[in-house]
C-alpha cells in the first residue's frame, strides 16, 4: 500500500511502539498482581500510588539501578545478546499490527507472515539465554522452551493457514475490514467452517503456550528450575525478558483479536476505532491472566501430549474441513 | 476413539468449571487483614497476660491482697504488695508485680482467686527490647486504664526497683 517510505512516520511509530511496550508491560504487571491477588482473595499491590498503580514503575527503577552481573563461565556475547533477541522481535512485530484503520506503522501485504517470522525468533532468545548462562537449570529450561515452541508452532500455523484460506489475504488490515460487525467476526463464521470457535480456542491456547505463560510456563518452572532461562540474569537483563514476555502476550492477543474478533471494528458497526481494538485485546489478556491463576502448571509430557494428540489432529481436521467447505459452497 | 472424545469434552468442562470458580472468587471481598493497621479482635477465651478486674460498684480493683495467686503461681512470677493504712480494716493493694518473662499463662492464679479479681486480658501485641520491659506493675496499668480511680497517695516511683530485683531473683 504505502509504496514510498515515510521516514518521520516510521521513526515516530518505532518510538511509540517502544513506549507502548514499556508502558503496557508495567501496567500488565500491576494488573497481573491485582488479578492474582483478588482471585486468591488478597489485595495485591496497594502501597505505591493510588491502588498501587506506581508499583511497577518503582520495580522498574529498581531493576534499572541494579548491576548487570555476567557470570564468569558464561558465553559473554550470547549472554548479552539473548535478552535483545527476545525484546527486539517483539517490538518489530508492532510494526504491522493495525491498531485502527490508519494507525498502523507499515500496512504491508504479508503482515501475518511478518509477525510469525519475528515471533519464531523469540524462542531463539530463550535458548541462547539458557545456553549462554552456563547453568544446568537454564540449559534444561532452554531445551524445554524449544520443544514446547516447536510443538505449539504447528497447530498455531495450521490454524493460521486455515484462516488465510478463508480470508484469502495476509494483510492484517484487510482481514479486519472483512469483519464489519459481530456476525461477520471469523469466530462466528460457521458457514466457512463449523469449527471456527474451536479454531479460535486452539489459536488462543497455542499463543498462550508460545509466550510461555502459565499453565504452560515449563521454561521457568520455579519448583524445578529455580527461574529457568533467566536464572543468571540480574537487573535489566531480567527486565528485558519480562518486557519481551508481556509484549509477546500483547501480540498474541492482538493477533487473536485481528483474526477472529474483528480487530478495531465495532461489534455493532458504530464508532470503529482503536478503543475497540484495545478493549478486545485487554479482555483477552485478562483471560490469559485468569487462566494463569486458575490452572496449575502442566507436566512436560502433558504439555506435549496436548499439542501432538489433541491440538494438531483437530487443527488438521479443521484445515481439511475448511478446504472442503470452500470447494463445495 | 470414544474415550478420546469423552476425555476431551470432560477435560474441557472441568477446565471451564475451574475458571468459573476463580472468577467467582475474584468478586468476593478480600479477607486479608492489614496487620499493623487492623488487628484481629480476640475471642473471650483468649489468654494473654493477666490483668486486674475492676469492681463495677466502687470502680476500684477487686483484689483483697490475700496472696493466693502468689502462692498458686508455679513459676513464682507474681508479687502482691499491699499496705494497711491506719484505722482501715482491710489491706489495700499498692503494687501487683507480674514478671511476664517467666509466666506460662497457665491460669492457676485466675482459678485460685476467690474474689475473681484477676482476668485474662486480650492484649497480644507485646514487644520490647529488654526483658525488664515485661516486668510490669498491673496496679499501675489498672490505674492508667481507669484514671479516675487513681489514688493521689499512690506512689509508683518509689520501691518499684527493689521489687523488680526481688521478683527477677526468684
Amino acid at each position: 500500500m504505502n509504496e514510498s517510505i515515510n521516514i518521520p512516520w516510521l521513526v515516530g511509530s518505532l518510538v511509540a511502539a517502544i513506549a507502548f511496550v514499556a508502558l503496557n508491560a508495567s501496567m500488565l504487571v500491576w494488573l497481573e498482581r491485582k488479578v492474582a491477588g483478588h482471585i486468591q482473595r488478597r489485595i495485591g499491590p496497594k502501597e505505591v500510588g493510588p491502588f498501587g498503580l506506581f508499583q511497577s514503575f518503582a520495580d522498574g527503577l529498581k531493576l534499572m539501578s541494579k548491576q548487570l552481573i555476567v557470570p564468569e563461565c558464561s558465553d559473554r556475547i550470547l549472554f548479552k545478546v539473548a535478552p535483545l533477541l527476545v525484546m527486539v522481535p517483539a517490538i518489530m512485530s508492532f510494526v504491522v499490527i493495525p491498531f485502527s484503520e490508519n494507525l498502523v506503522a507499515r500496512n504491508i501485504n504479508i503482515g501475518l507472515l511478518v509477525i510469525f517470522a519475528f515471533a519464531s525468533v523469540n524462542v531463539l532468545g530463550l535458548l541462547l539465554g539458557g545456553w549462554g548462562s552456563a547453568n544446568k537449570y537454564a540449559v534444561i529450561s532452554g531445551a524445554r522452551a524449544v520443544s514446547q515452541n516447536v510443538a505449539y508452532e504447528i497447530p498455531m500455523l495450521v490454524t493460521v493457514v486455515t484462516m488465510i484460506m478463508v480470508t484469502q489475504t495476509m494483510n492484517l488490515n484487510e482481514i479486519v475490514l472483512q469483519q464489519p460487525d459481530i456476525f461477520h467476526w471469523y469466530i462466528f463464521r460457521l458457514n466457512a467452517s463449523p469449527l471456527m470457535p474451536v479454531a479460535f480456542l486452539i489459536f488462543f491456547v497455542c499463543s498462550m503456550a508460545e509466550t510461555n505463560r502459565a499453565p504452560f510456563d515449563l521454561g521457568e518452572a520455579e519448583s524445578e528450575l529455580v527461574a529457568g532461562f533467566h536464572t543468571e540474569y540480574a537487573g535489566m537483563g531480567f527486565g528485558l525478558f519480562f518486557l519481551g514476555e508481556y509484549a509477546n502476550v500483547f501480540i498474541g492477543c492482538s493477533l487473536a483479536t485481528i483474526l477472529f474478533l474483528g480487530g478495531w471494528q465495532s461489534p455493532f458497526g458504530v464508532f470503529p476505532g482503536v478503543w475497540w481494538f484495545l478493549l478486545k485485546v485487554y479482555t483477552l489478556i485478562f483471560v490469559v491472566m485468569w487462566a494463569r491463576w486458575t490452572f496449575p502448571r502442566t507436566t512436560l509430557y502433558g504439555l506435549l501430549n496436548l499439542s501432538w494428540k489433541i491440538l494438531i489432529p483437530i487443527s488438521l481436521f479443521n484445515l481439511v474441513l475448511t478446504g472442503v467447505m470452500l470447494k463445495v459452497f | 476413539m470414544v474415550d478420546y472424545f469423552k476425555e476431551l469434552i470432560g477435560g474441557t468442562i472441568s477446565l471451564a468449571t475451574g475458571l468459573w470458580i476463580t472468577f467467582k472468587y475474584m468478586w468476593q471481598p478480600v479477607i486479608t487483614l492489614q496487620y499493623p493497621r487492623q488487628s484481629v479482635k480476640m475471642t473471650r477465651r483468649h489468654r494473654s497476660h493477666i490483668e486486674l478486674a475492676r469492681d463495677s460498684e466502687t470502680g476500684e480493683v477487686k483484689c483483697i491482697v490475700c496472696g493466693m495467686c502468689q502462692r498458686a503461681c508455679p513459676s513464682n512470677c507474681i508479687t502482691v504488695i499491699g499496705e494497711k493504712s491506719e484505722g482501715a480494716k482491710k489491706k489495700v493493694l499498692t503494687k501487683y508485680i507480674l514478671n511476664y518473662n517467666t509466666c506460662s499463662l497457665c491460669g492457676m492464679c485466675v482459678e485460685n482467686c476467690k474474689p475473681e479479681a484477676i482476668t485474662f486480658s486480650d492484649e497480644y501485641n507485646m514487644a520490647g527490647y529488654r526483658k525488664e520491659d515485661f516486668i510490669m506493675d498491673l496496679k499501675k496499668r489498672f490505674d492508667e486504664k481507669n484514671p479516675k480511680s487513681a489514688a493521689a497517695t499512690h506512689n509508683v516511683a518509689g520501691g518499684l526497683k527493689e521489687d523488680i530485683t526481688r521478683t527477677s531473683s526468684n
